[in-house]
């Protein structure tokens, strides 16, 4: 039983997963991101759009993650340049990506998948849920063992570190920003590639949920997207209901599970020093 | 001499007041402007009379006593969660979970009216008494868990709001669900737990005009607010917690009780949204009923600067906008998402303005 719950636990992960890196690059850099789930519900959207007019999934991708980056600059711009309330903030463009989607929302016709790659015993599933590991690596090495990483971390950490070594704190967290502009909204193509239209709302909060991923993985790459897992396992039960539990009440499990975990594991998880917080 | 000198002294005080007024309504009103104009830039990208849509605001919400009860009965909701928002925010927390607040407050409510058999007077108070403790509790969890765990309200309050759409829906689609009806509503409350229309007693309202007592109840909901935190012990121990909660850990505040009970508090005034479309409006609970009050809420306070003044005068501007929102689609094909994406890139201006009077503060 738990075997077959493996398919639909890696569907669930992969947006989650795609999200949380985005957030730990964001966060990383000392930038408060709640606006994942506004980022991913864009992507979808884009992937539509793009893949709709294109018929080629690949295009549909990049609009996706063109958007993406369009709606995380917003936040940068106004966190970082203009010094803006950051959870507002977050909470503003996830307002303006949903009042957005809704109000252009594209057709309700298939649009193509992006392709999908056979593994032995457990099926077939999208490109994409192969990259996710592939990222997560990288994206651990790349913060964890390269002097950019280091620089990234560094913003994080301390409003004044970077200006010691006379480097920009705002040019690092644009970076960061954007990165995870470019990561969530993947997310967000994701769960529009997998149904192949697009529904208001699509993201359904898994930004948010990303997000506590992030926390309870410790702002690290490796832990963050584990605790995707765990959390895409949760969300799979919907799926596997056998219990005969009211359908509702089963859809919110992983929520409820976002509560728990956050209660258990943020106090013994540091966030970056620096974040949220700006030089006087 | 004493004279002259008091008058100057007066004056000058008077200057200082009215350019702290003017730097407090400065930012809102330009986001306003900003707003509109924007409004009719995409007008005109869409090939529309910008002037048109001006118009018909106008015409819409100002025209007649009926349009005027109109707006005032959709900024009602507004009132309650822009106020929910506004009580957090002044306590340093964000209560982004109006939303799920006021559906489980409105389903307290409705059962009270659907299976309590009693006279007005005890009805009415019992049904919005139950809507606020199960909204307070709905507040309170997020509160307890971050003064206990630390655990971010924002997340916490967002994953609350989900599991009150899903216990809701579950028990409005199964449980509660009106006999022989497709729609996912309970059936209607009893006639003794209505709150009653403003139209009967003020007569230049029509028969038809849907502005009822839960206005009131606002209203008097912004004045408690506002004696609240500006006289109160605990009005004053809320501020401080929000504004340097170490200061106040020295001044014998415990903070994170303050958290706890803000966000009870904060819960409550947002379940009196649900209370006002329960029982001001609808007589029953339907699935999915609030068009986004408790989101809307967020930009209501940020608008009126958390201030319960402004918080009422912002959710008018919002009501007449939600009230105009519906003529507007009908005339001018302008959909509500693109309101909603308005309200958004408002609040980041708002916000924007405010880092910057920051900086260079």
């Amino acid at each position: 039983m738990i075997l077959d719950l493996i398919p639909s636990t890696l569907r669930m992960t992969t947006p989650l997963g795609f999200a949380a890196l985005g957030g730990i690059y964001s966060e990383r850099s000392g930038i408060i991101n709640i606006a994942l789930e506004g980022m991913m519900l864009i992507g979808a959207y884009g992937y539509v759009v793009g893949a709709q007019t294109s018929g080629s999934a690949w295009i549909g991708l990049s609009v996706g993650i063109g958007l993406g980056v369009v709606i995380a600059l917003l936040h940068a711009i106004a966190t970082i340049t203009f010094r803006a309330e950051q959870i507002v903030t977050g909470i503003a463009i996830n307002i303006l990506a949903l009042g957005l989607t809704e109000y252009l929302i594209p057709t309700t016709d298939r649009v193509p998948g992006l392709p999908e790659m056979e593994l032995p015993f457990i099926g077939s599933y999208s490109v994409l849920v192969y990259l996710l590991p592939v990222l997560m690596v990288t994206s651990h090495i790349l913060l964890f063992k390269t002097p950019w990483g280091l620089r990234l971390r560094a913003a994080g950490e301390s409003t004044e570190a970077l200006k010691t070594l006379s480097l920009s704190r705002a040019k690092w967290q644009y970076f960061g920003v954007i990165l995870s502009g470019v990561f969530a909204s993947t997310g967000g193509c994701f769960l529009t590639s997998e149904v192949h239209y697009f529904t208001e709302g699509i993201s359904a909060g898994r930004g948010y949920v990303a997000l506590a991923a992030v926390i309870f993985g410790k702002w690290h790459p490796l832990y963050g997207v584990a605790a995707c897992l765990l959390f895409g396992f949760a969300s799979s039960l919907e799926l596997a209901n056998q219990w005969q539990i009211p359908d509702q009440l089963i859809k919110s499990f992983p929520h409820i599970l976002t509560m728990v975990v956050l209660a258990g594991f943020v106090g013994r998880s540091r966030p970056p020093a620096a974040l949220g917080k700006m030089e006087s | 001499m004493n004279i002259h000198q008091s008058f100057i002294t007066f004056f000058n005080s008077l200057i200082v007041q009215i350019r702290q007024l003017i730097r407090n309504l400065l930012p809102p009103l330009l986001a306003i402007c900003g707003f509109f104009l924007l409004c009719g830039v995409v007008l005109i990208l869409r090939g529309q009379n910008p002037w048109e849509f001006y118009a018909t605001i106008f015409i819409s919400g100002f025209s007649s006593f009926d349009e005027v009860g109109s707006v005032l009965f959709n900024a009602t909701p507004l009132i309650f969660t822009g106020l929910a928002v506004a009580v957090g925010y002044k306590g340093g927390l964000f209560n982004i979970g109006c939303e799920g607040q006021l559906y489980v407050a409105a389903f307290a409510a409705t059962w009270i009216g659907l299976y309590l058999n009693l006279p007005s007077v005890l009805l009415v108070p019992l049904s919005i008494g139950a809507a606020m403790i199960t909204g307070a509790f709905w507040g309170a969890v997020p509160g307890f868990l971050k003064a206990k765990f630390g655990a971010h309200e924002v997340i916490n309050t967002i994953m609350m709001n989900f599991i009150a759409f899903a216990i809701t829906n579950f028990l409005v689609t199964s449980v509660y669900k009106e006999p022989n009806q497709m729609i996912p509503q309970t059936s209607q409350i009893h006639d003794a737990a209505h709150l009653p229309r403003l139209a009967g007693v003020l007569t230049f309202f029509p028969q038809s005009n849907l502005l009822n007592a839960s206005f009131l109840l606002a209203c008097a909901c912004v004045i408690s607010c506002y004696i609240f935190l500006k006289y109160t012990r605990w009005g004053y121990e809320l501020r401080l917690v929000g504004n340097a909660p170490e200061v106040a850990e020295y001044g014998g505040i415990n903070p994170r009780a303050v958290t706890v009970w803000v966000m009870a508090l904060s819960g409550a005034i947002a379940g009196l949204a649900g209370v006002a479309d329960v029982m001001g409006y609808r007589y029953r609970f339907l699935d999915g009923f609030s068009s986004g009050w408790g989101f809307t809420g967020i930009a209501v306070a940020l608008l009126g600067r958390n201030h319960p003044f402004g918080v009422f005068a912002a959710a008018l501007l919002f009501g007449l906008l939600n009230k105009v929102a519906l003529d507007i689609e009908l005339i001018l094909e302008v959909p509500r998402g693109l309101f909603l994406a308005g309200q958004g890139l408002l609040i980041i201006g708002l916000v924007c303005m405010e880092g910057i009077s920051k900086r260079n503060n």
